[in-house]
């Protein structure tokens, strides 16, 4: 339905008053059919979330059905680190909080809360970054890398692509604050934002069935 | 109504619902969502942390236990931070995130069956190690 209908139906408004009368509550929009953009960017990219879930899904299966393939090496018992993983933990859990809390932000038009609690984000993702990092490190100097057992071999594929997907969050962060520093607060540009918190949310989601299963459970075989 | 946003918007004056610049009351509003959220989860978290750790609770309980919680801090996330809602506006998210509960299921739960009587038929390794001798 186009803004020049509307205006002829209800005769000579100024275009500019239409604007606030138009508005509508979200559940009539969805009566009608006619659903604002956001919603639609919302679900289509909530659509490819659920798939990226099936693809770690499946590595969550592999490592279920190996995890006692040791071959003699190494155990999670004997590899893991829960103080580390805790801290881990958090900083993804607040990372989250944050992400949402700038997600306000650029929905205010609020600069402070929007860059500073990018930044913040930025920070605790990098932070957890630089554990995981720091952890596979450790346990490839110990002679238990991927190539160790089939029991490894799963534990990096599936913990190393969720830190993959951690990485390329903070390059997309980073792109999104450089994109609303350049273009605004734009709708289409908040869109791209909403996008973002969403992933970012999903990761923390991966995050806690990973510590359970991979961590937790495996630190108390 | 910021005359900016009017500017460089495809359809000047046809500002969609929620695309607006949120309020006062909205920021207010969303912020206590997401600090209620993040209590929630910090809570099962350090639970979960607590349940692996203890040797106060039956042992055989401690995966179950610990399964439920992740369940629930899934849950917690959902709500307060991917805001899947019951509202007319989420229903399409819902049915899409039951599809996906449904397909993560048949996944890992299909797997681990199928292994677990494959291993149980399997002959033991040292067996065949002999056998090859």
């Amino acid at each position: 339905m186009s803004a020049a209908q509307g205006t002829a139906e209800r005769g000579p408004y100024p275009i500019g008053h239409d604007a606030t009368e138009h508005r509508e509550p979200h559940a009539e929009h969805a009566e009608r059919g006619v659903v604002s953009k956001r919603i639609i960017v919302g679900y289509g990219f909530w659509i490819f979330l659920l798939s990226d879930i099936v693809m770690f899904s499946a590595f969550f299966a592999t490592y279920a059905v190996l995890s006692d393939a040791t071959a003699g090496g190494p155990s999670g018992k004997d590899l893991f680190h829960l103080n580390t993983v805790a801290i881990e933990t958090a900083c993804l859990l607040l990372s989250s909080f944050t992400c949402g809390v700038a997600s306000i932000g650029a929905r205010a038009h609020n600069d402070l809360m929007y860059y500073g609690a990018m930044a913040v984000t930025a920070i605790f993702g990098a932070g957890f970054l630089s554990l995981e990092i720091h952890e596979f490190a450790g346990m490839v100097a110990i002679g238990a890398g991927p190539s160790r057992s089939a029991f490894l071999s799963a534990f990096f594929t599936l913990v190393g692509c969720h830190g993959l997907h951690v990485t390329l969050g903070l390059m997309w962060l980073l792109t999104m604050m450089a994109q609303v520093f350049a273009k605004g607060y734009r709708a289409d540009i908040l869109r791209r934002v909403l996008c973002f918190s969403l992933f970012w949310h999903t990761l923390d989601i991966i995050w806690i069935a990973i510590f359970t299963v991979v961590y937790l459970m495996g630190a108390a075989q | 109504m910021s005359h900016t946003n009017r500017g460089l918007h495809l359809h000047p004056g046809d500002t969609a619902p929620g695309d607006e610049i949120a309020g006062g009351r909205e920021v207010v509003e969303g912020l206590l969502g997401y600090l209620v959220g993040l209590a929630l989860a910090t809570l099962i978290t350090v639970v979960a942390f607590f349940i692996s750790q203890t040797t106060l609770v039956w042992q055989p309980s401690i995966p179950i236990a610990l399964f439920v919680l992740a369940v629930a801090q899934m849950g917690v996330h959902l709500v307060f931070f991917l805001h899947i809602t019951s509202g007319p506006d989420n229903t399409n998210n819902i049915l899409a995130l039951a599809f996906g509960v449904l397909i993560v299921l048949l996944l890992i739960g299909g797997t681990l069956w199928i292994m677990y009587h494959m291993n149980h038929n399997m002959m033991p390794m040292e067996q065949i190690m002999r056998m090859q001798q």
